[in-house]
Order: C-alpha cells, then sequence, then structure tokens
C-alpha cells in the first residue's frame, strides 16, 4: 500500500470530480421544493425562494405514486427472495457437491453471462404473452427470479466454506438438506446480504420489462410511471418530475449509504455492479 | 447423490431454462424465420427464410448508422471512463484518508441510481436554458441545444454515460492497486524515476489484469447502450444518438420479431468480438 503525504492537488482533483458527480442529484433535491415558476425563472436559483412540498403532495395525491411504490417494493422483493433461494441451492450443489453434468451445467449457466438482455427480450415477451401474463406481478417477476450472477457469487462464496464442517455434519448422520439450511446457510450472510442488495437494486432500477409488460397504470413501477410522465401532459412540470426522480432516487441512495460495505464486497466478488 | 445434487439445481435449472436459455435459443432460431406479430395466433404461417434478416440489416442505413453510433460510443467512452476512473482511484490510493468514504461513497452514487430518474435532472441541465447553458453564459459562450443538436446529442450522451460508469471502475481499480508491490514503487523511486516514470513502469504492468477486465466489462455494458437515448433523445435528433440496442426495441416494437431477433444477435456477436479482441490486445502487450 502507498501511504505517502497527500498532495494538495489530490485532493483539488477529487474535490473537482466528487462536485460533477454529485450535482445532479442535490439539482434535483433542491428542484423538487421549487415551484414551477421558479424552476424556469431566467436567472436560475440555486436554493428555492420559497420552499414547498406541493410538488410532493401532487405526487402522491393526483398522481397515483404510491401504487408505482409499492409495484416497485413487491417485484423487487420477490425478485430478491427467488435469487437468494435459487442461486444458494445452485450454488451449494456446485461448490460442495459432485454430480453427473455439474461442469457442462456451470459452463451452460456462466455461458449466459455476456449475452445482452435484448437478445431474450423477444422471445420472453412471446412467451409471457402466450402464458397470459402481460400486465400481471408474476409477468414482472418470473424472468428475474433467476440470474447466473447469483450463482456464481454464491458458488465463489460457498467454495471458500471448509469441508470439514460438511463432512462432521455427514458423520453426525444429517442429510444434504440438512447440512445446507444448518451448516452452510448460516454461513453464508455477508455473501447473501451482497447478493440481495445488488439483486433489489437493479430490480428496484429495472426499466424496459417492465415498460413492455406493465400496460395499465394499476401495474407501473416507479421508473415506468416517470417515464411515461416525463413525456407526457406533466412534462413541462418540472418540480413534480424532480420530485418524482428523488422518490425513485433516495431509497436506494439511503441503502447503498448504510449498506456500502457490501457492494464493494460484491464487486470484489464478481467484478460486476 | 446425484439426485440429490440435481435436487438443489432443479428449481434453478427450470427456471433458467424457461426464461433465459430457451429464450436466447428461441431468439436465434426466430432470427431464420418471417415471424411479426401477426402471426402469434398462427404459428404455421411462419417460414425458414435463411440469412434474409441478416442480409437486410445491413443494406438498412438506419443500422448502419446505429451501428457506427454504438461503436463511436464504445471507442471514446471506454478509455474516457477507464482513464478518469483510474485518476480518481490513484488519487484515492495516494494517502488520502480525510473524506475518503465520502468520496468514495459519491463517486458511485450514480452507480446504483436509475437511469430514469438521472435522465430526467440530466435533461433539465441540457435543455437551451437550462443549467449547462445558464453557466456557460457566464463566461460569455452561448451554448447549443445540447439533446437536439446533431452534433453535440452524442457526446452529451457519452458524458452521462461516463458519469454514471466511473464508480465501478473506481472501486475495481481500488482493488486492483492493493497489488501493486511498494518494494518495486520505492526501487523505482530509489533508482530516480519520478511519478510518471512509475506509473507507466510499476503500476500500469502490475495494473494489466485488471485493466483488461475493466476494459471487457465497461465495453459490454457500453455496446448494449440503450437507457440514455431512449430516455433523453428517442434516437434523435435524425438518428444521431440511435444505438444497436435501440433500434433492436424499435423493431420489436413495430412487430418485426425476428428482424428484432436478428439484429440483437448481431450486438451479441459485437460483444463477443469486442471481448476477445481486448482479450488479444492487452495479453499480446507483456
Amino acid at each position: 500500500m502507498m501511504r505517502r503525504k497527500p498532495r494538495w492537488w489530490l485532493y483539488i482533483v477529487l474535490v473537482t470530480g466528487f462536485v460533477a458527480m454529485i450535482f445532479p442529484f442535490i439539482w434535483m433535491l433542491l428542484g423538487s421544493f421549487k415551484t414551477n415558476a421558479e424552476i424556469r425563472s431566467a436567472p436560475l436559483n440555486f436554493f428555492p425562494e420559497n420552499p414547498t412540498l406541493e410538488n410532493y403532495v401532487q405526487l402522491f395525491g393526483r398522481l397515483d405514486f404510491t401504487t408505482y411504490f409499492t409495484n416497485s417494493v413487491v417485484v423487487a422483493v420477490f425478485v430478491t427472495l427467488g435469487n437468494i433461494v435459487f442461486s444458494s441451492m445452485l450454488g451449494y450443489a456446485l461448490a460442495k457437491l459432485e454430480f453427473a453434468g455439474k461442469k457442462v451445467l456451470f459452463g451452460l449457466v456462466l455461458g449466459t453471462l455476456m449475452v445482452p438482455g435484448v437478445v431474450t427480450f423477444v422471445p420472453l415477451f412471446v412467451l409471457t404473452s402466450n402464458l397470459g401474463l402481460v400486465n400481471s406481478y408474476p409477468g414482472l417477476i418470473l424472468p428475474f427470479l433467476i440470474t447466473p450472477l447469483g450463482v456464481f457469487l454464491m458458488r465463489q462464496f460457498i467454495l471458500s466454506l471448509p469441508d470439514d464442517i460438511i463432512e462432521a455434519a455427514r458423520i453426525d448422520g444429517a442429510s444434504e438438506w440438512r447440512i445446507f439450511l444448518r451448516v452452510i446457510m448460516p454461513l453464508c450472510g455477508p455473501a447473501v446480504a451482497t447478493l440481495a442488495i445488488l439483486t433489489f437494486l437493479g430490480s428496484w432500477n429495472n426499466f424496459l420489462w417492465p415498460l413492455v409488460v406493465a400496460t395499465s397504470e394499476d401495474k407501473y413501477t416507479l421508473p415506468v410511471a416517470l417515464a411515461l410522465y416525463s413525456v407526457g401532459q406533466n412534462a413541462s412540470q418540472y418540480g413534480l418530475m424532480m420530485a418524482g426522480a428523488v422518490v425513485v432516487v433516495v431509497p436506494v441512495l439511503a441503502i447503498f449509504i448504510a449498506l456500502q460495505r457490501y457492494f464493494v464486497q460484491g464487486i470484489a466478488l464478481t467484478g460486476i455492479k | 447423490m446425484t439426485w440429490i445434487a440435481w435436487g438443489f439445481a432443479a428449481p434453478f435449472m427450470i427456471l433458467f431454462v424457461v426464461f433465459m436459455a430457451g429464450p436466447i435459443f428461441a431468439s436465434f432460431v426466430m432470427s431464420f424465420t418471417d415471424l411479426t406479430t401477426r402471426d402469434l395466433r398462427s404459428p404455421f404461417n411462419v417460414n425458414f427464410i435463411g440469412l434474409e434478416n441478416y442480409l437486410n440489416l445491413f443494406q438498412d442505413p438506419r443500422f448502419l448508422k446505429a451501428l457506427s453510433n454504438t461503436a463511436v460510443f464504445v471507442i471514446v467512452g471506454v478509455p474516457l471512463t477507464i482513464v478518469l476512473a483510474l485518476l480518481v482511484a490513484l488519487a484515492l490510493n495516494n494517502g488520502i484518508n480525510k473524506f475518503r468514504t465520502v468520496f468514495r461513497v459519491g463517486y458511485y452514487a450514480p452507480v446504483v441510481t436509475s437511469i430514469v430518474a438521472i435522465a430526467i435532472v440530466w435533461k433539465f441541465i441540457l435543455q437551451p436554458d437550462g443549467l449547462l447553458n445558464g453557466f456557460l453564459s457566464i463566461f460569455g459562450v452561448s451554448g447549443p441545444n445540447w439533446l437536439e443538436d446533431t452534433t453535440f446529442a452524442l457526446p452529451s450522451l457519452i458524458a452521462m454515460a461516463i458519469w454514471r460508469n466511473i464508480g465501478t471502475l473506481m472501486v475495481i481499480f481500488l482493488a486492483g492497486l492493493q497489488g501493486v508491490g511498494q518494494e518495486q514503487l520505492e526501487a523505482a523511486m530509489m533508482d530516480g524515476a519520478g511519478p510518471v516514470q512509475r506509473f507507466f513502469n510499476v503500476v500500469v504492468p502490475a495494473l494489466r489484469p485488471t485493466l483488461l477486465f475493466a476494459a471487457v466489462i465497461t465495453g459490454i455494458g457500453f455496446l448494449q447502450f440503450f437507457e440514455e437515448p431512449f430516455v433523453m433523445t428517442r434516437g434523435g435528433p435524425l438518428d444521431a444518438t440511435l444505438s444497436t440496442a435501440m433500434y433492436t426495441f424499435n423493431q420489436f416494437g413495430f412487430g418485426n420479431y425476428s428482424y428484432a431477433s436478428a439484429a440483437s444477435y448481431v450486438l451479441f456477436l459485437g460483444i463477443v468480438v469486442l471481448s476477445l479482441v481486448q482479450f488479444r490486445f492487452l495479453r499480446q502487450k507483456d
């Protein structure tokens, strides 16, 4: 590790970059408390002159952001649970059990890591519409219950656990399921936390699929609602749009700031955000 | 034993086959047919038409425009993101202890943020009477209509994508810098090597695997450029920001399912080729 005396120019570089990075967030937050007239006023005010909660009142009153918020939470919770359960099970089998077809299976799952989302998009939509799942929670959730990345993360983590504890449990006569639930999973806390955060976040921010599958307002997730309002009749309501952006962004920023070490860990384990 | 193991694997694998592997295969098969949205109720009207979709793609000037936009996006965006993220990581790694966490959180914040929300904010910043042009006017510069100008629209979106991706690479580089040997750096310093020489002769070689990794994942991400143009410009003005993924999505929207599948496979091929080339390129320098 290099630990020399910091030079002043380092701070200049870092602070300049830092301001550029967070400025849009500050602007968004301040804008959400401004009236529409103030945002459009010719010399731009940085701080709101007469801070108002009117934008938020409209968002959850006139517009149905309570529903969109609930939809986003429901979808993200199920997607996260699915990923934890299914990835842990397969991850355990791949890391600690010997079975025919294991290598092929792992290769197959890893091989899909590089496949871009647009490739599966069309057949997934055809499938979803044939199953009658368009504009339903299952239609929003099912395609995202598994991710190759989740398996990769869980497998890597479980590989690092010592075999002795499993052997000891086997000698005690524990079944594989019992070992998985009582021995392995309790040790997987950090990996599960990382996976949970990454999946929740991915689902919360997911845009393209819900945009196509949620066809009526009562199934919109937050990003879909925000995107559609931003080009609709509310497009010129800048303050309202800023408040909408705050509602989408602030929960994940709060989660991120509270649990940031798990994000860093996730990147270290998998290399992918 | 095999049966028990497959019991653990089965739930994932069933979902995987139905929602991942199956669609990937189906998309490939579809790309050689003339399937459109009208055929969904009468699947027997679908014919195999060989490579026709692919041939049509490469004769469509809009697709070629989308390919070249995507290429510009990758060629300009990836190196700039890497350089800026490396700069931040090096600065943070050089004995910055005060506010280290604050810096890290700030640089990483755009990564975790919804692109839709961020696009809305950026749109307000970039519009003709927006914040950026207000700032420029202080210096007597009258800024363009960034997102509606064929020259400035793509660079504006590239800047936004760089802003959004610096955080990921910063974290990866910070991890990579842990592996740079302190003794080697000190030895180089003893030999009278300045900071620039130390960077190119010690730090860069030690970081090569990290740089390779960063280039590949950023390249793969940038090739799939979609949400920025979708939310900010709809691919306009005059297709100046139309990307390959957006073109694919538009064709899907028109109901040209098989044609969209073919376009998505061209993108997939691009990702595979880019990864292989970058591997080769960075390996050979050893």
